[in-house]
């Protein structure tokens, strides 16, 4: 079929996209249409499709079912380069960007600019600073890719997909990693390429940034592609209510606890503490709280801002450059991972496949990692305790399959989640600290109810929990105090029952200030 | 259950098959190329192996060494970790158990002497194998090179040594010791005359059997298995990945240190330069075909034993070198079929969810 | 001996290393652990010993061991980028196999365990001055070997793609870059380049040797390494381990310091460089990730 693109033609449509990833259906029935020139938003909660979908306009992945039109052209099941040399071009949640190249090299990889036998370096950095000129990002094509800061490295994405011609810009969660003036630069830069007549799709699923930068919004649903709206007249619950399915109070306030007055030392005291992150020398920076018995001590902010090394210190995975901290009055700054759990700490880490599972283990044998030791027998590991420990947890937190034997791998992530809540709050007695990190990352809605209820039992219990959330809803939903983190600072503390997203919001984009406030 | 414990099943055994399917047709090719009639070869082969009481000796007493350095490899490979540094790991706990043998005075009695052997041996080897572990535990240094390199070094110290210290003259090998001497089976049968094997291989049975209940029934080896698995979820849950890679190493190090006491005290009984050259590196071959488990290296080793000690049964007629090539074949298939079964075996799982 | 003579005992015995240095810095630079350098360089002797023995002449010797290096090469490309085969593993068989293969095959052509008959080789009848050492074109090959390859890695569209592909493979995949086709081009070249260093070995001894390269494909791994895979520190390196060799020859027998000391100065120096200057950082990121 042969069209000629015309002004009404779509930049992008796309109809009945289905893709399947072995047994998990990422996406069932998607239907997109970008206008030309407009920046659309397709907006989702985590795990909706989203990022799947764009990656089959981009020729990463080809669609099981459905069409894909661009410019009036059928694409269906192209690869990258096609989807380059037609003008789209995605920029990545994860930078794609080699470390040890300069920004020009970076830029060009792939489309070399040579001169006879060689790279034409000088040419690379002219198209760059052309580029630059044009559009208003500012980065300089001589430096090396490892030495900039994220923003800039966002940057360089974007160059390298206008370097390619792109027309069509997709943009993945571009904010998560960005400090509130750096979002609004993005912006500004988004609305030029606008102006110069190019097509932006973001994906997101931050509602105040739809609401400032978008024209058009899609939004998508478990694989579903449930609403399409204009921006002008829409309001956040209007979108939050397509996203969610049902009606939302965005700040739904169940239960979060109340602070008794405790004659004991503190659960958790944190004074000073600096943490060195893997890019950033001072990740958490001199940072300090406390976390009394009986509370849980929710922590919100924009992803990047320190939180997974904040975690990661408290639960002595990363060293403290400097600072204390103290749990039940006891200094465990130096101690290691076993010597805290053994102290009575729980963590939940933000990454299960990563850290919480040993995914070729059992579930009997992950449902006794980090407590290993107290299952160790003469010359043995007890393997009777270890089943029966199994067997009590399997039910306990009803995990499915029933079977103590699978590999971990075999499970469903909320099934995998309950193994890691289970190890570390389903124990004899409640542990004094828990430290819990995306606790409901990627789980089904049945598991995040159940793992709600465990937090607030255990807080009920008297422990003293850090949460940390990526999700505003969970973390107003359970915190006793909301902490906002910031540059890798608490920037505020506020009691659970006055915060709400807007004031939480101004603090995590570093809107509101310190003294302003 | 069911299907899972299939697959595993599947993916450890299937491998290895194929990959001796695949070296019997390429040893039928060469065999061919010179002119010679493979089944003849074969049958030449089986008969200087498994045919006589002398070809069985031979090839247990080779089975001996290399269960040692497939040991060897296989536990710091659960940990994540290649060693490649059996060659000279293995010398040096032959080196070591000369020497402590030589130190001891006349009279001890043969199962203590032997004894202080074995544990000469493994200090010797454990040490050769904790340097690389200390480095990478310590400093990140990958475990691979420095294993290698160490190879050079040990092997030229040990070389100077000898040459330079404690040689019989005319040759290249120690005095001989005066005791912990290990029986020999031709002290128990006569037609096992002039046969290396010996009683060490019930220590290195003993040795593999302890090794399978170290990874799979001790805390430290749960620990072990999961640092290798999944580094960053064994640190969560409290184990010290550097502790761990230093063990491993160091583990592994002490087991190729024992495949001395097969040569020194239970064959030639002094310390000769070269003796165990090769099984060191065939150890990686004997890990890799016994997939890392010490039940699969005990079988892995006697089929390089068999293909080693087949060599020389046919030198007569085709090259010995006929078998390194079809281990290097062995090795080869297997490293590609592993990958590759893995992902037809899963896919096909898909396919059927 | 004069000091010229002993600067031309330490060019030629940096031949070998200088071409399978630079072999390994291209190959490994891609993102494939070149621990094969030592079978590449049998199959580069061998393959000029055997052709040129055949055809007398020492150019189609040169052209054949290319082709025979590039040949193992491809065996290690198959396993370890077709069916992610374990890098470390695959070398380790191919090394192995080379070591049995030579032998294998002498016997099955020449009738000998040992070595080939004599052939004639490039630059026969030059002496062995240090004028006369770089009437080889061998030699000067060698010298041009690294520098070649740190030209192409850093200056050229494939360099670029190389070290792409070796550092973030995920990166180049995205920008439409097909890592496979150039990890395999950056093995077959470092095969082919690494056997030229086999083909001067059998040239010098004018025969094939069972087991002639004696571990100089580690040596020269251990020359990347010290080098921080960077081409002109890798040429310094090799020329350091060369004269080091040639010191270790001319000591033999001295009472001061054992041979073998000396011997394992590269050994001990790439140690102690992974332990402390050198660090985990200077290795290319994706360097033997088996899933890219």
């Amino acid at each position: 079929m042969t069209t000629t693109a015309t002004t009404d033609t779509p930049a992008l449509a796309l109809t009945g996209i289905a893709k399947a990833f072995g047994p998990v259906q990422a996406i069932r029935d998607a239907s997109l249409t970008v206008a030309r020139g407009e920046i659309h938003a397709l907006v989702g909660e985590n795990g909706a499709g989203k990022s799947t979908l764009m990656r089959i306009i981009a020729g990463m992945f080809t669609p099981d079912a459905g069409q894909a039109l661009v410019d009036g052209r059928d694409v269906t099941g192209w690869d990258t380069n096609a989807a380059i040399a037609a003008g789209v071009g995605m920029v990545h949640q994860h930078f794609m960007l080699v470390p040890t190249l300069t920004v020009a090299e970076n830029v060009m990889l792939g489309r070399e600019l040579t001169k006879g036998w060689q790279l034409d370096r000088a040419a690379a950095e002219a198209a760059v600073r052309a580029l630059c000129q044009t559009t208003g990002l500012v980065v300089d094509p001589t430096r090396t890719v490892a030495d900039l800061s994220v923003g800039e490295a966002q940057r360089v994405e974007i160059l390298k997909v206008l370097f390619r011609g792109a027309k069509l810009l997709i943009l993945d969660e571009p904010t998560a990693v960005l400090s509130p003036p750096e979002v609004l630069e993005l912006w500004r830069v988004l609305r030029t390429l606008r102006a110069n007549g190019d097509t932006v799709v973001l994906i997101t699923h931050k509602l105040d940034e739809v609401i400032d930068i978008s024209d058009t919004i899609t939004v998508m649903r478990a694989g579903r592609t449930v609403g399409r709206m204009a921006t002008a007249g829409t309001t956040p619950s209007d979108i939050a209510r397509a996203m969610v399915g049902r009606d939302v109070t965005l700040a739904q306030r169940v239960d979060t606890g109340v602070i008794v007055p405790a004659n004991s030392a503190p659960r958790l005291e944190v004074r000073d503490l600096t943490v060195r992150g893997t890019s950033r020398a001072r990740a958490v920076d001199q940072l300090s709280f406390t976390v009394e018995a009986g509370e849980i001590f929710g922590i919100a902010g924009v992803e990047g801002n320190g939180q997974t090394e904040l975690i990661e210190a408290l639960a002595g995975l990363r060293p403290a450059d400097s600072g204390s901290i103290r749990m039940d009055g006891h200094d465990i700054t130096h101690d290691g991972v076993a010597e805290r759990t053994a102290q009575g700490l729980a963590h939940v880490p933000e990454d299960r496949h990563l850290r919480g599972l040993v995914l070729d283990y059992s579930i009997a044998d992950n449902l006794i990692l980090g407590r290993q030791q107290q299952y160790a027998g003469r010359l043995s590991i007890d393997a009777e305790r270890v089943s029966a420990n199994c067997v009590a947890q399997v039910q306990a937190f009803d995990i499915r399959p029933p079977n103590g034997d699978l590999p971990s791998r075999a499970l469903s992530g909320g099934n995998q989640q309950k193994i890691v809540i289970a190890r570390e709050l389903g124990g004899e007695r409640w542990p004094s600290v828990i430290l819990a990190a995306q606790p409901t990352r990627g789980v089904d809605v049945g598991a995040i109810e159940f793992i709600h209820a465990r937090l607030r039992a255990a807080r009920d219990s008297g422990a003293g929990i850090v949460l940390v959330s990526a999700d505003l809803t969970e973390v107003l939903a359970l915190s006793t105090r909301v902490a906002v983190m910031y540059g890798g600072r608490i920037v505020t503390v506020i009691p659970g029952d006055e915060a709400t997203p807007e004031v939480l919001g101004g603090w995590m984009t570093g809107a509101t200030r310190e003294g302003a406030a | 259950m069911s299907t899972t414990q299939r697959f595993s099943w599947e993916e450890s055994l299937l491998p290895p098959a194929m990959a001796l399917a695949i070296a019997m047709v390429v040893g039928d090719l060469l065999i061919l190329a010179f002119g010679a009639s493979p089944g003849h070869i074969f049958g030449m082969l089986l008969e200087g192996t498994w045919g006589n009481a002398y070809g069985i000796g031979q090839t247990l007493y080779k089975a001996t060494t290399l269960t040692c350095t497939g040991l060897a490899v296989a536990i710091p490979l659960r940990a994540g970790l290649f060693n490649i540094g059996a060659e000279s790991q293995l010398a040096a706990g032959g080196f070591a158990t000369a020497l402590a043998m030589l130190a001891l005075p006349a009279g001890v009695p043969w199962p203590l002497a032997a004894l202080i052997g074995v544990v000469a041996a493994a200090l010797g080897g454990g040490l050769v194998g904790a340097i690389p572990g200390a480095l990478r535990a310590k400093f990140g240094a990958s475990e691979v090179i420095v294993t290698i390199m160490l190879n050079f070094v040990v092997l030229a110290f040990l070389n100077w040594v000898v040459a330079a210290k404690i040689h019989v003259p005319e040759s290249l090998h120690t005095p001989e010791i005066a005791s912990g001497m290990v029986p020999r089976f031709a002290d128990f049968s006569a037609t096992f005359r002039g046969s290396a094997a010996n009683l060490s291989i019930v220590l290195v049975l003993g040795l593999a059997a302890a090794a399978w209940w170290y990874l799979f029934r001790t805390t430290a080896g749960y620990e072990l298995r999961a640092v290798g698995l999944q580094p960053a979820a064994a640190e969560n849950g409290g184990v010290r990945l550097g502790r761990t890679w230093f063990r491993a190493l160091t583990l592994g190090g002490a087991l190729a240190g024992i495949g001395g006491v097969n040569y020194v005290l239970g064959y030639k009984h002094y310390y000769e330069e070269g003796f165990g050259t090769g099984s060191g590196y065939l150890g990686i071959a004997v890990a890799l075909v016994g997939r890392n488990h010490p039940a699969g290296v005990v079988l892995a080793a006697l089929l390089f034993a068999t293909l080693s000690q087949g060599g020389l049964a046919v030198n007569a007629v085709v090259p010995k070198q006929l078998m390194e090539v079809l281990q290097a074949v062995v090795i080869l298939a297997v490293a590609i079929c592993v990958p590759e079964v893995r992902r037809v075996l899963r896919n096909s799982a898909k396919a059927v969810a | 001996m004069s000091a010229l003579d002993i600067l031309a005992q330490v060019l030629r015995i940096a031949v070998p290393y200088l071409f399978a240095a630079a072999g390994g810095v291209l190959s490994e630079r891609a993102g494939i652990i070149a621990l094969t350098l030592e079978g590449y360089l049998i199959a580069g002797a061998f393959g000029a010993a055997v052709a040129t023995y055949y055809t007398n002449s020492p150019w189609l010797g040169l052209g054949a061991a290319v082709l025979l290096g590039t040949l193992v090469a491809l065996l290690h490309a198959i396993a370890t980028i077709r069916f992610k085969a374990d890098q470390v593993v695959s070398a380790v068989a191919l090394n192995l196999l080379m070591g049995g293969a030579g032998a294998f095959f002498l016997r099955l052509m020449f009738d000998s365990s040992a070595n080939s008959p004599r052939i004639p080789a490039l630059g026969d009848g030059l002496g062995s001055g240090l004028a006369a050492t770089f009437g080889q074109p061998l030699v000067w090959m060698a010298f041009l070997a690294l520098p070649g390859v740190g030209w192409l890695l850093g200056r050229t569209t494939f360099g670029l793609r190389a070290r792409a592909s070796g550092e973030y493979p995920q990166a180049a995949t995205s920008l439409g870059v097909s890592v496979p086709r150039v990890r395999l081009t950056a093995v077959l070249l470092s095969g082919a380049i690494t056997a030229l260093g086999g083909a001067y070995l059998a040239f010098d001894q004018h025969k094939f040797t069972d087991g002639m390269s004696a571990g100089r494909g580690f040596i020269a791994l251990a020359a990347v390494i010290f080098g921080r895979w960077e081409a002109p520190r890798a040429f310094v390196a090799c020329l350091l381990f060369a004269a080091a060799e040639t010191m270790q020859i001319r000591l033999q027998g001295s009472p001061l310091l054992p041979s073998q000391f000396v011997e394992m100065i590269p050994y001990v120096l790439t140690i102690v460089a992974l332990a402390g200057f050198v660090g985990k950082s200077a290795a290319p990121s994706a360097l033997g990730k088996v899933d890219a």
